[in-house]
């Protein structure tokens, strides 16, 4: 992605993002948050992913970092949505350092299932731990910003979506820098065939174990942000259908453009609040409905839509099955 | 001692009918490659139509063994089409696709049959609670146990034995095992390879199902249903290797057991201890207890 736009205008997009909060309606406000909070922890993913790796447990970190958040706040009377959102990172973070080197020798699916079974573990011990409110959770209070407190909700509600939005911006742009870093293109070689990355002298699992760091501090970040705009914390956070939603987000998105991560987001959020209101008891069918048609024809997901194909080798969906088919020649 | 022997058994009841539902997953991963999320639905969809059939027959005033045939007949009935339908009307457009983008598309036919049966069926409990009766209750080592729980465990073994039985020693078996081993070997051998697709997705629909009205007598059946046993079915199958018939088996009997165990001493530890289990496998074996390691490209 040699020729992405430059630095500068991608934080006039980043700002023009965030003044346009100012314009929306309260509705699109909060679900724009979620939305934004959802690109942060798909963009993980999708840098996760161009090492050839999709995890199927960000829920994972997305917890943790809620939780986190959640106790140290209650216990400290943290209420800045910064700082919130700073340890949130730290914890997705320090998780992620734990987690990374273990997961990093696996690959495909073996990858993605363990990843699965380690959030499950986690939304195990979450539901039946009596102190954290079991199955039911528990609340946290109204986040402020650099001292001020919102009392108007419709405030309150733009200052979050600023936070996230300017958060999930600026990620978005270290993501574009780190796509064009010596690192962001090992990962592309390691996704290719590790083994031959390993006999040019780099270690693949490092690489990757990096890259799962990377994408467990979004998760982390986005898991506070939830938080934040829920103002209630669930073991839900950590199941498999939440972790679901973000790898689709993901891969609606195609792994072409950061920016197709955030419409990708909107989109999903666009149709499930709209089903969820119109058609209350068959959303899960619209949604459904929805992900099948994406799938069968945005085959490289939405960032198609404006980014013609630069190089072939960015998109796994075409990758895989040509590695699959010299396996089978063998 | 008489501890041991009841966490054995209820962990025995347990593997009979998560072993079948495993099985399905890990044929239609063997044959297909798909991992497929939708697997728990196909089960909640077995027990529903189960509880329909064996309603209708009681409301019919017939003796619980019609129900109980009754049920298991409109089940593979009905499955069966459900699963040749979905294979050829919609995943065959799948095929040659990143395995993260196939196992999306059976994420979003589980979401749909989710609501699905919600609309069929309502989201009220729903019992088919009649043919639990059907065989009595036995004494032993002075507890009770209902028949008809122990009536699964010989029909989990006969379906186990019959699909091994199957896949290793007649021609058919052997030709979808082809199939499993190499997919573009078979297809210049003459095998028609679509047609091998559409059956292991049937068969394997077909084997949730049937997982499914097997135990409706015993369960409530409510949303949520699928997603429970698609967790657990999971576990099952990558425990005992993807793919593999044994590996199943032993999965379940793993899965079961460690259910029943912890039901007994820590209630609070079921699905934790379940998935410690899982990870812990991968840890040691990534490729699962049963499965042999493959060639990969260099």
């Amino acid at each position: 992605m040699k020729q992405g736009p430059h630095l500068l205008v991608m934080i006039a997009l980043v700002a023009a993002a965030t003044l346009f909060g100012r314009v929306l309606p309260t509705w699109t406000l909060s679900l724009a948050t979620v939305a934004a909070s959802n690109a942060l922890i798909a963009l993980g993913i999708v840098v996760l992913a161009r090492t050839g790796n999709v995890s199927f447990g960000q829920g994972l970190f997305f917890a943790a970092g809620g939780y986190g958040v959640a106790l140290i706040a209650n216990a400290w009377g943290i209420t800045d949505a910064v700082v919130q959102m700073l340890i949130g990172a730290v914890c997705g973070g320090l998780l992620g350092l734990v987690i990374g080197p273990l997961i990093a020798r696996y690959s495909g699916i073996f990858f993605g299932m363990l990843t699965l079974a380690l959030s499950m573990v986690f939304y195990g011990a979450l539901v039946k731990s009596v102190a954290l409110g079991g199955s039911d959770g528990f609340n946290v209070g109204r986040p402020s910003l650099f001292g001020m407190v919102f009392t108007d909700p419709r405030e309150a509600d733009f200052m979050l979506y600023a936070v996230s939005v300017v958060t999930t911006g600026f990620a978005g742009i270290a993501a574009t820098i780190l796509f064009r870093s010596e690192l962001g293109l090992i990962s592309l070689a390691v996704r290719e065939n590790n083994l031959r990355v390993e006999y040019l002298g780099i270690s693949a699992n490092r690489i990757i174990t990096i890259n799962f760091v990377i994408a467990a501090v979004f998760a982390g970040a986005s898991g506070a942000f939830a938080l934040m705009a829920q103002r209630h914390i669930d073991p839900q956070f950590a199941y498999w259908t939440t972790s679901g939603e973000f790898v689709f987000v993901a891969v609606l998105a195609g792994y072409q453009s950061v920016a197709a991560v955030f419409v990708a987001s909107m989109a999903l959020e666009l149709v499930r609040s709209f089903s969820n209101l119109y058609l209350p008891n068959t959303w899960q069918l619209v949604l459904g409905v929805f992900l099948l048609a994406v799938i069968l024809f945005l085959p490289s997901g939405i960032g198609s839509l404006w980014i013609k194909q630069r190089r072939k080798r960015i998109e796994p969906a075409a990758a895989v099955p040509i590695a699959a088919r010299e396996e089978i020649a063998q | 001692m008489n501890f041991f022997l009841t966490v054995v058994l209820d962990g025995l009841i347990q593997a009979s009918w998560l072993f079948i539902v495993a099985l399905g997953l890990t044929l239609v991963f063997g044959v297909l490659k798909i991992l497929n999320i939708a697997h728990g639905s196909f089960y909640a969809l077995g027990a529903y139509i189960a509880a329909t059939a064996v309603t209708l027959v009681a409301a019919h005033s017939l003796p619980p063994s019609v129900g109980f045939a009754a049920m298991l007949v409109s089940v593979a009935l009905i499955a069966s089409a459900v699963g040749l339908l979905l294979e050829r009307g919609l995943l065959k457009m799948f095929y040659g696709r990143d395995e993260v983008v196939l196992l999306l598309g059976t994420y979003a036919v589980f979401l749909i049959l989710e609501d699905v049966t919600k609309l069929i069926w309502g989201v009220n409990p729903i019992y088919a609670t009649q043919p639990y009766e059907l065989f009595g209750t036995f004494e032993f080592a002075g507890l009770y146990y209902v028949g008809y729980d122990l009536v699964l465990l010989p029909i989990s073994a006969a379906i186990g034995f019959l699909v091994w039985f199957g896949l290793n020693r007649t021609i058919t078996g052997k030709i979808v095992l082809a199939v499993i081993h190499n997919e573009e070997m078979s297809v210049s051998m003459g095998v028609r390879v679509n047609r091998v697709y559409a059956a292991s997705f049937a068969f394997g629909v077909l084997l949730a199902a049937t997982a499914g009205a097997l135990t409706a007598p015993k369960i409530s059946m409510q949303p949520g249903l699928s997603s429970d046993v698609i967790i657990l079915s999971f576990a099952i199958v990558v425990i005992g290797g993807l793919g593999s018939v044994q590996g199943a088996a032993v999965g379940a009997l793993l899965v079961g057991v460690a259910r029943a165990a912890s039901v007994h001493l820590m209630p609070q530890a079921e699905l934790f201890v379940i998935y410690l289990i899982m990870a812990g496998v991968l840890m040691f074996r990534p490729e699962g207890l049963f499965q042999r390691e493959t060639a990969r490209r260099i």
